[in-house]
């Protein structure tokens, strides 16, 4: 007997293997070269573009679009990828309705940006595929670094200093590379195992180590990684959970998000996840959005989305509210959730309605839920670490900590979004800057 | 909905579309088509002498270039003439003709330069019906190298003695199909006024090689590795065409020849600014070959509703309304000043016009932090170019400085009287500048 929507708990194998494959391909379909052309003719290659102002590592977008139009993808991907070494995954994964398409001067005319995502998908898609890396290290410089976190800021920045020519190790706690591109985007963003792939393809730059199973205070200390390196970069991401902190939240069926998306995203088969048939996800941003999407697409019945401040305060984009509200699921704004109610495990949550201030408003009501999801943040972890700002590491220019020879970047550091792009920039620049201090 | 009736050197058609001498025209099932689509005339594919055939290659024979979302822009073949027989296509313009009365039907020829030749084939054709016949002198490819076409086009004596022999077998209004593949369209239209020809039709396609094979190292359309060159039609020869006509219709010796226009016809607009230089009607063969003989509709209602809003009851009265204005340079009122004008509400901010001028131009248009976009009238020459490149339309626009007002650039007042170049004081020539 199989189960489906409607099987009471948590299960897996919801829908038939078919629909399952297909609830998890890409989100956006890649470009064919007649789709690429057509796109491309509508870049009108604007003077100091404001798509190339508005992209955190300032990618050339006229000019790789102009390359793709002229016939020259793998010149488009060169010009792409020498600003953002991620720009393959950066294609895939940037919310580019809030970046470089939300500026496009044609979103302007006519709401209609120029596809600029796809098209640097298609670009960069062309040229991994050809198996090519475009770059080449320089002579070697003697110079060795630290880097510790294999995410996107991570390995931005092993891969600009490794190509300045100095030896980079990079540490990692996890068994695999690629931080929270392999671990957190949503799969229908990265699909048949690119983040990994990926990885590989930087690392063929050559003089980059990557250790895996090494923990920053767990075995591996700062102050050793100083004293035997010449400069240490941090990008260890935001590895905490924020907590609810209400009655009843050690119940068994309350998870974290980020947790239950690691799962999906390492399991090899998705028919081999198990998901509720009523799902709670609490929280307004992107790890919501895409917990709550996922798990609507591994088949539970009844998704909902509670955010305890209304729609325009959320931080997930309009865009992707779109999306959950597309795929089924249910947006509830201004709930608080109370108390999580169950005996032994979860069964009903229970919110009270509050105002955009979160003033409550004394108006109850309850949930049903075999599962809930938290997706209210994740904080920064470690001890000895440089001063922090506001729960992050504070940095000043590119990356610098309070600490001497100690950089870092990417969501564990102060100023900038959360995004994967803005972490790919960060490395980069913070390369450039040990490399302008270590050779200067 | 404006009468577009159309009498033509006497030929006349229900509009002024007429399908010029090509592909579309090749046989009786093409033009039965064409004309249950709306054309109200044709000329048929050009005709040879009796006997074999011409032939064709058997490869590609067409070559392109594309705008933005691969909009066909300039086609280009190495086509020849008809290479049916003879007996075929006559009688199937016989039998076309009966059936489409009141439809124009021109046949065009092309046969070896001398008088029995022609006088042959005109005997041939005298039973068919057909309305009128057209010389072709153009096509540029292929006949030229056998004595004909372009060959002869390019000669004006040999223009004004094959029309005249024509003239002389025949009593049927005459068309001479003139080449663009000279230095001065109006030496061969004299000719062809000389020889007596009824009207001149203009232009036939352009010498010309589209693209080349950069892995074959060849030419396009390429022919087992091989390629030649082409004559080159559509939207890209227009402003060519136009100039053409427009310099017949102003020429002394020419002025008041009948022109039928052909050169890129694409819309009703194409169409009506060929009239407005003076061409009684237009020839359409790309537009049809590109989209099917359906585009003679719009080209039907959009050049009615155009003359209902200017109140023209008759096509006579666009035929040439603009020659007066087509003028020579020196000509031109240096006292009429204009400034770039850029409305901040339509502007998208592309920042085309700021590299245009600043890299290309006179460094007249100002860009802020913000990206507002505007024009420094005291640098701003008036060129047009930020005009032409801004995507949107009307979004820059030329504006007047009235006559008493300063320009900004030069410090001067602008004066209300009209002055040229030819006394201007700077004019090396200008007697009257040295007083
Ligand atoms: C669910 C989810 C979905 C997201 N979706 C998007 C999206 O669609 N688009 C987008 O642009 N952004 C998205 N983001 C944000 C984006 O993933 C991050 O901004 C980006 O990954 C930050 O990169 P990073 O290199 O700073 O950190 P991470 O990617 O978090 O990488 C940090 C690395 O450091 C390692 N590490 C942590 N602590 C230690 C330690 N003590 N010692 C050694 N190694 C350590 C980790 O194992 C990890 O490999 C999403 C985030 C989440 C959570
Ligand atoms: C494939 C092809 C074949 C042509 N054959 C002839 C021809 O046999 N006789 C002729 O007078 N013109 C011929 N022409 C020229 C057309 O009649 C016309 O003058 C030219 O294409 C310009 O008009 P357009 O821009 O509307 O195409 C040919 C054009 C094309 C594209
Ligand atoms: S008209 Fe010419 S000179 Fe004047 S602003 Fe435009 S581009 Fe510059």
């Amino acid at each position: 007997m199989t189960s489906n929507t409607l099987t009471p708990g948590i299960i897996a194998g919801r829908l038939p293997a078919d629909q399952l494959s297909e609830n998890f391909s890409d989100l956006h379909p890649p470009l064919d070269d007649h789709e690429a052309l057509v796109a491309a003719d509508r870049c009108y290659f604007c003077h100091d573009a404001p798509c190339a102002t508005a992209c955190p590592t300032d990618i050339d977008i006229p000019l790789f679009i102009r390359q793709i139009a002229t016939g020259t993808p793998d010149a488009a991907a060169k010009t792409i990828l020498s600003q953002n070494i991620m720009g393959g995954m950066c294609a895939r994964v940037c919310p580019t309705e809030t970046l470089c398409e939300q500026v496009c001067v044609r979103e302007t005319a006519e709401g209609k940006p120029v596809e600029i995502g796809n098209l640097q998908r298609y670009a960069t898609d062309t040229l991994m595929a050809a198996d090519v890396h475009p770059f080449e290290r320089a002579a070697a410089t003697g110079k060795t670094i630290a880097v510790v976190g294999a995410g996107p800021a991570g390995l931005s920045c092993a891969h600009r200093l490794a190509m300045k020519g100095h030896a980079v190790t990079v540490f990692d706690a996890r068994p695999k590379s690629g931080g929270l591109n392999e671990y957190g985007i949503a799969s229908y963003k990265s699909v048949g195992g690119f983040a990994a792939k990926e990885v590989d393809w930087l690392l063929k730059i050559g003089g980059i180590t990557v250790e895996h199973g090494k923990s920053l205070g767990a075995g591996l200390s700062l102050d050793r990684l100083k004293a035997d390196h010449d400069a240490v970069f941090l990008a260890i991401g935001l590895a905490g959970v924020n907590a609810l902190n209400v009655e009843g939240e050690a119940k068994d069926g309350v998870l974290d998000a980020v947790d239950f998306i690691s799962d999906l995203r390492q399991a090899g088969d998705v028919a081999s996840v198990e998901i509720g048939r009523d799902v709670v996800v609490i929280g307004g941003g992107m790890t919501a959005v895409d917990a709550a999407v996922q798990a609507k697409l591994l088949g539970a019945l009844n998704v909902s989305l509670v955010y305890r401040r209304g729609r325009d305060r959320m931080n997930a984009s309009p865009f992707e509210q779109d999306l959950a509200a597309a795929k089924g699921v249910r947006i509830i704004t201004n709930a608080s959730p109370k108390a999580v109610i169950g005996n032994g495990a979860v069964c009903e949550i229970e919110f009270e309605y509050t105002d955009d201030d979160l003033a409550p408003t004394g108006q109850m009501f309850r949930l049903a839920a075999d599962q809930v999801f938290k997706a209210i943040g994740q904080t920064l972890g470690g001890d000895g670490l440089p001063d922090t700002e506001g729960g992050k590491i504070a940095v000043t220019g590119a990356g610098r900590t309070s600490m001497q020879s100690v950089w870092a970047g990417g969501d564990c550091a102060s100023g900038g979004e959360d995004l994967t792009v803005t972490a790919v920039a960060e490395g980069r620049d913070a390369a450039e800057d040990i490399h302008a201090q270590l050779m200067g | 909905m404006a009468n577009l009736a159309s009498d033509f050197i006497g030929i006349k058609s229900p509009n002024p579309f007429w399908l010029a001498s090509a592909p579309p025209t090749d046989k009786e099932y093409n033009v039965r088509r064409a004309f249950e689509a709306g054309w109200g005339g044709v000329v048929w594919k050009t005709l040879g002498s009796e006997g074999p055939p011409v032939v064709n290659v058997n490869g590609p024979r067409y070559g392109a270039i594309w705008g933005a979302d691969r909009r066909l822009l300039g086609l280009n073949n190495i086509e020849l003439i008809t290479d049916r027989p003879l007996e075929v296509n006559l009688r199937e313009i016989k039998s076309v003709k009966r059936d489409y009365p009141d439809r124009a039907l021109i046949i065009s020829l092309m046969v070896p330069c001398d008088e029995d030749s022609w006088e042959a084939i005109l005997k041939q054709i005298e039973d068919t019906g057909a309305d009128g016949v057209e010389l072709n002198f153009g096509c540029p490819h292929g006949m030229a190298e056998r004595g004909m076409g372009a060959a002869v086009g390019q000669v004006p004596e040999y223009i004004e003695m094959v029309t005249r022999w024509v003239k002389k077998h025949s009593r049927m209004p005459c068309i001479v199909k003139l080449t663009p593949n000279i230095s001065d369209i109006r030496k061969p239209a004299e000719a062809a006024k000389r020889g007596g020809a009824d009207a001149v039709s203009l232009i036939n396609t352009i010498n010309s090689i589209t693209s080349v094979d950069l892995d074959d190292f060849a030419p396009e359309p390429m022919i087992d590795g091989k390629g030649t060159h082409g004559g080159y039609c559509g939207p890209a020869v227009k402003p060519i065409a136009l100039n053409m006509v427009a310099e017949i219709a102003r020429h002394a010796e020419t002025q008041g020849l009948p022109m039928s226009g052909i050169g890129g016809v694409t819309t009703w607009r194409d169409a009506a600014e060929f009239m407005a230089l003076g061409a009684g009607n237009v020839q359409v063969c790309t537009a049809a070959m590109t989209y099917g003989f359906k585009v003679v509709q719009e080209m039907i209602s959009g050049l009615s509703d155009y003359m209902d809003r200017k109140g023209f009851t008759s096509t006579s009265e666009l035929v040439g309304r603009a020659v007066p204005n087509v003028t020579d340079w020196q000509y031109l009122n240096l006292n009429y000043v204009t400034k770039a004008k850029i409305d901040e509400d339509a502007c998208i901010k592309c920042g085309r016009c700021y590299a245009a001028c600043e890299d290309t131009s006179h460094q007249a248009i100002a860009m802020s932090e913000d990206r507002v976009f505007s024009v420094k009238d005291d640098e701003c020459v008036a060129c047009n170019l930020c005009v032409n490149v801004c995507p949107v339309e009307n979004c820059i626009t030329m504006e007047q400085v009235a006559p008493g007002k300063v320009d900004e650039r030069t410090g001067l007042t602008v004066s209300k009287d009209y002055g040229n170049w030819l006394d201007h004081p700077n004019n090396p020539g200008n007697t009257c500048a040295a007083e």
